[in-house]
């Protein structure tokens, strides 16, 4: 089984609204695939969709070999999901909402797995603090983090880094970059047209409750008229100014 | 699901023991009103009761009610806050755990910590005069009621926690319910009460619970009210699982 995503002819309306109107893609094994799109596009009915959270009205889909209405308890064993907003337990720590998680998936070593996490994602400093006062990219982090235990085989993420500071998006941008090598398969949703360029191995438009194009940036690319050679003078963007002002560079 | 259901009620239980505002409302307002009762009120009220009544004892069950009754204000305000955007349900929902078990963890984390009010009010009461010649089937019952009332009123709080769409709209529901002592013999007797009003107050629920403890716990006959009391807790019991499983239902 090559794909750990297939959705074909997805459909899904709200009340009148008709958000998605026959949805097709594929997600290879280990891509990381981007659904790219404005503002009530669908990504996140999409999203929803995929794990578990919404009925489609038609069409299909499957996680890792399972249908989502038919087999939603197999769907929900492979996948995690990171939402759109970061849920995560304000009341706890980082290290008790890791710990809360590794229980509830059933794993073997909690605290362990905790510990890791909390290394691996920077975090090990905060860990016993309340996440209610960590830092917007903190809080992403740690959703993150908490997406990973069980190392589920597809994880999405939904728009993982709307309402974070330039800071905070780098972080997470060099989290996921890390993921992409152990395997695991990534879903994420943007509005970023740079996000989707740093980190997808593929990107889909979502457009109209329709893909209305899906391939590498390179295929992407080759759909539009070749760029011109032209000379400007490259003006720093305010965020290159901001970044460089606070001591960090935009790793390329 | 038992083991879900106990992780997710210990991490319930944090956040009581975390939120200074929780454990003021729900356990020293009720202590302060208690101490008004007895020791400013207390005197004048004695003089239409009789020199022999105990007083502490006389208004115990209606300062045990209205501590209930603040207490399921706050687990409407814990199930509203998990169900909001950014809250975990979401990512419970995509877990593969049993989904009911989020529910009865809230509504275990109610039961108990309005019985660990219950339990501090009642050793308050005893420093303050408290005496009871009740023996152990009494205390048992008593303490039954209680519970009824509890998961009665637990059941009630879970429908606005999972509808409402503002904190405020889950959580008003509950200030009619701490008027209702006063509307009732719990700290005055109904004698003295215009007709109307009267009526009001022995017909409803709370007068009968308030009698029925009060009866138990000072070795009185319980008469009729402690059936009256049983049918009224579970009804409401009956009326507001059925509705709430509805509108859980509605929302996974």
């Amino acid at each position: 089984m090559e794909n750990a995503i297939e959705v074909k002819g997805l459909q899904k309306s709200f009340k009148d609204t008709e958000v998605l109107k026959g949805v097709d893609f594929e997600v290879k094994r280990g891509e990381i695939f981007a659904l790219l799109g404005s503002n009530g596009a669908g990504k996140t009915t999409t999203v929803n969709i995929l794990s578990t959270l919404l009925k489609s009205d038609g069409g299909s889909a499957s996680v890792c070999g399972f249908d989502v209405l038919r087999q939603p308890e197999k769907v929900r064993e492979n996948i995690s999901l990171t939402g759109q907003f970061a849920a995560v337990d304000g009341f706890l720590t980082g290290r008790e909402n890791l710990i809360l998680i590794a229980k509830l998936r059933g794993i073997q070593n909690p605290s362990q797995t905790a510990d890791n996490l909390l290394e691996r994602f920077g975090l090990s400093e905060a860990a016993n603090k309340r996440v209610g006062n960590y830092s917007g990219g903190m809080v992403r982090r740690l959703d993150i983090a908490m997406s990973l235990i069980g190392t589920p085989d597809v994880i999405f993420l939904d728009e993982p880094t709307t309402g974070l500071d330039p800071e905070g998006r780098l972080e997470v941008w060099k989290t996921v970059k890390e993921l992409a090598g152990s395997g695991t398969t990534i879903l994420l949703t943007t509005q970023y047209l740079d996000e989707a360029e740093q980190l997808a191995n593929r990107i889909a438009i979502l457009h109209g409750g329709k893909i209305i194009a899906n391939g590498t940036l390179e295929e992407l690319k080759k759909l539009f008229p070749s760029a011109k050679v032209e000379y400007i003078e490259k003006q720093p963007t305010l965020e290159e100014i901001f970044l460089a002002i606070i001591g960090k560079k935009e790793e390329k | 699901m038992k083991n879900t259901t106990g992780v997710l009620f210990g991490r319930l239980m944090k956040h009581i023991l975390r939120s200074p505002d929780t454990i003021i409302t729900v356990a020293l307002v009720p202590i302060v009103m208690m101490l008004m009762f007895v020791y400013v009120f207390g005197g004048a009220v004695k003089m239409s009761l009789g020199d022999n009544v105990n007083y502490v004892n006389y208004q115990l069950p209606g300062i045990l009610i209205m501590a209930i009754a603040s207490g399921i204000a706050y687990t409407a305000m814990r199930l509203f806050m998990d169900m909001q955007k950014g809250g975990l349900f979401e990512r419970f929902s995509s877990m593969p755990i049993g989904r009911s078990s989020v529910l009865w963890s809230h509504v275990l984390t109610s039961l108990i910590s309005n019985m660990l009010t219950v339990v501090i009010i009642f050793l308050v009461a005893l420093i303050m005069g408290f005496r009871s010649s009740a023996g152990i089937l009494a205390w048992l019952a008593a303490a039954g009621i209680l519970v009824l009332l509890t998961l009665a009123l637990t059941w009630v709080a879970v429908i606005p926690g999972i509808m409402a769409k503002s904190m405020e709209g889950a959580t008003t529901f509950s200030y009619p319910l701490l008027f209702l002592p006063f509307l009732s013999s719990a700290f005055v007797p109904t004698e003295t009460m215009p007709k109307v009003v009267r009526v009001f107050a022995e017909n409803q629920p709370v007068t009968s619970i308030v009698e029925s403890i009060r009866a138990l716990l000072n070795s009185e006959p319980v008469g009729n009210n402690i059936w009256i009391a049983l049918a009224w807790c579970v009804g409401i019991i009956v009326v507001a699982y059925i509705l709430a499983m509805k509108v859980y239902r509605r929302r996974i």
